[in-house]
């Protein structure tokens, strides 16, 4: 899932101070350094959160990456897929896209490229991986899968407790 | 419709059908909504002008509380049943007065069912009874009759409990009441609030309208709100919800905010954040800079607080899960609070009936005594110092005066803080005096909300700022403060941390110069003090006196200035008490510093 490579340091680097990222509770949170600072005041035990919380690592202690994050990464994604708005709420609720559903698709996308998942209006929809290439998607047909669904901003209401 | 037994009794017959359908439905209705008791008992009065002697007072026997003689009982139960053998229509006539009825017949309606309609009915007519008390009164009939009448049937038609309906008739005058409890009955519209951090109002009102939803812009008095009058998409699920562009929120938790209105770069304590949209809002004033910490000692709620956080894309929350009485401890020197305290939730009965039901003396007290514990911890949160801040908004979504004024007013007593105007234009000032207590006239710069006259959620906002970061000792040892006021400093920055000891006041300053060594810059900082406590009591007796109020309420308030004075004199003696104890060495250079300057 290197989606965003090099740009990772625009995210540490910001205008506005330094960012940082930190585990917490098998946690990645990314917040400003002046943050990180003032909550060192909190205990362990009590801290809910910090910043925006990036993702997570499994117990096999694999990184998930989760939709909170969405914001962030967007602006750097290098692949991104649009949604036609007839498949919008079927990706929101979960499901695949499938090449009915494709608007369009950046150039030269390999297969099983992370890409960001847009709408039409170009609001971020969510996460996903590319399930074939650009080539491809325009020769297969209507019915097949072409982007594997990895997360999406419904899951603030499906999955409200995991997020934390 | 019977036959007449007696031919030769003269029955007098009111307006007939004609008569009464060009007067009105509601007219020809009330022939039936009169009981056979109440017929009777107008018949009664009818025949006490013709016999002046013995009826009389049994009717005032019987409109005597409690008291039942039998004998009356068994007599007027006798004419009664007589009476409705009788069957005659009594036609009601409009300009007639109101009734009570007696109270023996008032324990048989606990028997019978009397339908809501009757109940509404005479609802109406009691309260038209109230307002207008001495044109309509009935003949030695007390008040106080009309009133519990009245209570019970507020209690059966609106499902209340005693409790609630008397607490509410103190608040509210009787024709309001019947407003507010209406209120109560339906929903508020539903609001929501554009997130400026990712869109514009006008943007996002375009989008919602493609979608199929009809809506206005809120009011004047917010560039962000929304109403919803309704939608063909579940308003909670729509992409433009998901993408974090606008929030569900009541139009009354706008108000708080606003009235606290974060400046960029401050740091913002949130202590009862749950479920995070006064949290949010503040972030997007603050535009993501700064530091909020959101606070709620329930951790399931705060689940709702960290997706809400996320997914409006605010950067600058840091989330825990304190108990909020914890808070100067665990983090302090805040430029800004904002205290939305948990209550008995009498404001929001529309979206939670069982508090009619539910709710008692002892959990408003209850209530009372932790929110008052909070506010104490909100305001010794606060940094009186800051640059820009210094202020706290307290605020409940209840309207008991008990959690409202009186911990607001507790608050003025315990610390250094006064009201400030609000800055909102609109709403109910709050009270100054409530049955048998007082509160300080700076409480009318506090504001009520209320479901039937704004149409949003009952509310209470009250702006405090501090003005100094010194706890008033009355009781409490003199080294106590000073230990909290020296952890402040610590963890103030150092461009703020002036020395938070010495007052504002000019003349305690000097006074503090002229005094050598640090006991006695501490007496006379107290002094200092107690002087301002009783330049106080001073000021509210002439304030009360320019009102031109009764003599009673002067009394009060000397009272109190004596109470002050005899704390005065307390305090002179513990300092003198606590002197002998030595201080340790750190401080003692601190205010040694601290005077030389």
């Amino acid at each position: 899932m290197f989606r965003i490579g090099e740009n990772i340091r625009l995210l540490i680097d910001r205008p506005d101070g330094t960012y940082c990222f930190r585990l917490h509770n098998d946690r990645v949170y990314y917040m400003s350094e002046r943050i990180l600072k003032l909550a060192t005041n909190i205990s362990r035990d009590k801290l809910v959160s910090v910043g925006t919380c990036f993702g997570k690592f499994t117990k096999t202690q694999k990184f998930r990456l989760h939709i909170t994050a969405l914001d962030f990464l967007a602006p750097y994604a290098k692949f991104k897929v649009w949604v036609k708005p007839g498949s919008e709420q079927s990706f929101l609720y979960g499901n695949h896209i499938m090449k009915s559903g494709l608007g369009r698709i950046t150039e030269n996308t390999a297969q099983y490229q992370g890409v960001v998942v847009y709408s039409m209006a170009d609001v971020p929809l969510g996460f996903g991986v590319a399930a074939k290439t650009t080539q491809e998607c325009r020769k297969v047909d209507p019915m097949s899968i072409v982007v594997f669904h990895q997360a999406d901003i419904g899951e603030y209401i499906r999955s409200e407790d995991t997020l934390t | 419709m019977g036959r007449k037994l007696d031919p030769t009794v003269k029955v007098k017959r009111g307006p007939g059908r004609k008569a009464r359908k060009q007067k009105g439905a509601e007219t020809e209705l009330s022939k039936f909504l009169l009981l056979p008791i109440e017929r009777a008992a107008r018949k009664q009065k009818k025949q006490t002008s013709k016999k002046p002697g013995s009826d009389d007072d049994e009717d005032e026997d019987e409109e005597e509380e409690d008291d039942d003689d039998e004998e009356d009982e068994k007599d007027d139960l006798k004419e009664d049943e007589e009476e409705e053998e009788d069957t005659v229509q009594a036609n009601f006539d409009e300009t007639e007065t109101f009734k009570l009825p007696a109270a023996a017949d008032r324990a048989k309606e606990g028997l019978l069912q009397m339908d809501l309609q009757t109940i509404h009915q005479r609802i109406r007519d009691n309260v038209d009874v109230l307002s207008h008390f001495s044109e309509k009164r009935e003949e030695g009939k007390e008040r106080s009759e009309y009133l519990s009448l009245l209570r019970s049937d507020l209690c059966t038609y609106y499902s209340y409990n005693e409790f609630l309906i008397s607490k509410l008739m103190d608040i509210f005058p009787v024709s309001e009441l019947i407003d507010f409890l209406e209120a109560n009955e339906i929903q508020r519209p539903v609001t929501i609030r554009t997130n400026t951090l990712k869109t514009r109002r006008r943007d996002l009102a375009q989008a919602l309208i493609n979608r199929g939803v009809n809506l206005d812009p809120l009011g004047k008095w917010s560039k962000v709100g929304l109403v919803i009058y309704d939608s063909s998409v579940p308003i909670g699920a729509t992409p433009e919800y998901l993408s974090g562009q606008y929030m569900l929120q009541g139009a009354s938790s706008f108000l708080p905010v606003m009235a606290l209105s974060p400046q960029e770069g401050e740091s913002v304590l949130d202590m009862s954040a749950a479920p995070g949209g006064k949290t949010t809002y503040m972030a997007q004033l603050m535009r993501n800079t700064g530091m909020i910490v959101a606070n709620d000692a329930n951790a399931d709620r705060l689940k709702s607080v960290v997706g809400n956080i996320h997914r409006l894309g605010v950067t600058n929350a840091v989330i825990c899960n304190y108990d909020g009485r914890q808070f100067p401890k665990v983090m302090g020197g805040f430029d800004r609070v904002l205290l939305d305290a948990p209550c008995s939730g009498t404001g929001v009965i529309s979206k939670d009936p069982g508090v009619k039901t539910g709710k008692d003396e002892a959990d408003v007290l209850r209530s009372a005594h932790l929110q008052k514990e909070l506010i104490l911890s909100a305001i010794d949160s606060v940094n009186a110092d800051s640059p820009t801040g210094g202020y706290l908004v307290y605020c409940t979504c209840s309207i008991m005066v008990e959690e409202n004024e009186w911990v607001v007013d507790y608050a003025l007593k315990k610390r250094n803080v006064k009201l400030v105007p609000t800055g909102l234009d609109f709403g109910k000032e709050g009270f100054i005096r409530f049955k048998e207590r007082r509160f300080h006239p700076s409480l009318k710069l506090s504001r009520r909300f209320y479901p039937h006259s704004q149409n949003m959620d009952g509310f209470f906002v009250a702006k405090l700022k501090k003005l100094s970061n010194t706890i008033p000792t009355q009781q409490k040892p003199a080294s106590t403060p000073e230990k909290s006021n020296m952890g402040k400093k610590q963890k103030l920055k150092p461009e703020k941390s002036e020395t938070p000891i010495i007052t504002k006041k000019a003349g305690v300053k000097s006074e503090n110069k002229k005094s050598d060594g640090p006991k006695k810059a501490k007496i006379a900082k107290l002094d200092g003090e107690t002087s301002k406590k009783s330049a106080k009591p001073n000021k509210k007796q002439k304030v009360k006196e320019l009102n031109g109020d009764s003599t009673k309420e002067v009394v009060i308030e000397k009272k109190k200035g004596s109470q002050f004075e005899k704390n005065n004199k307390t305090k002179n003696k513990n300092l003198l008490k606590k002197n002998k104890n030595r201080m340790g060495k750190n401080k003692f250079k601190k205010l040694k510093n601290m005077v030389g300057q």
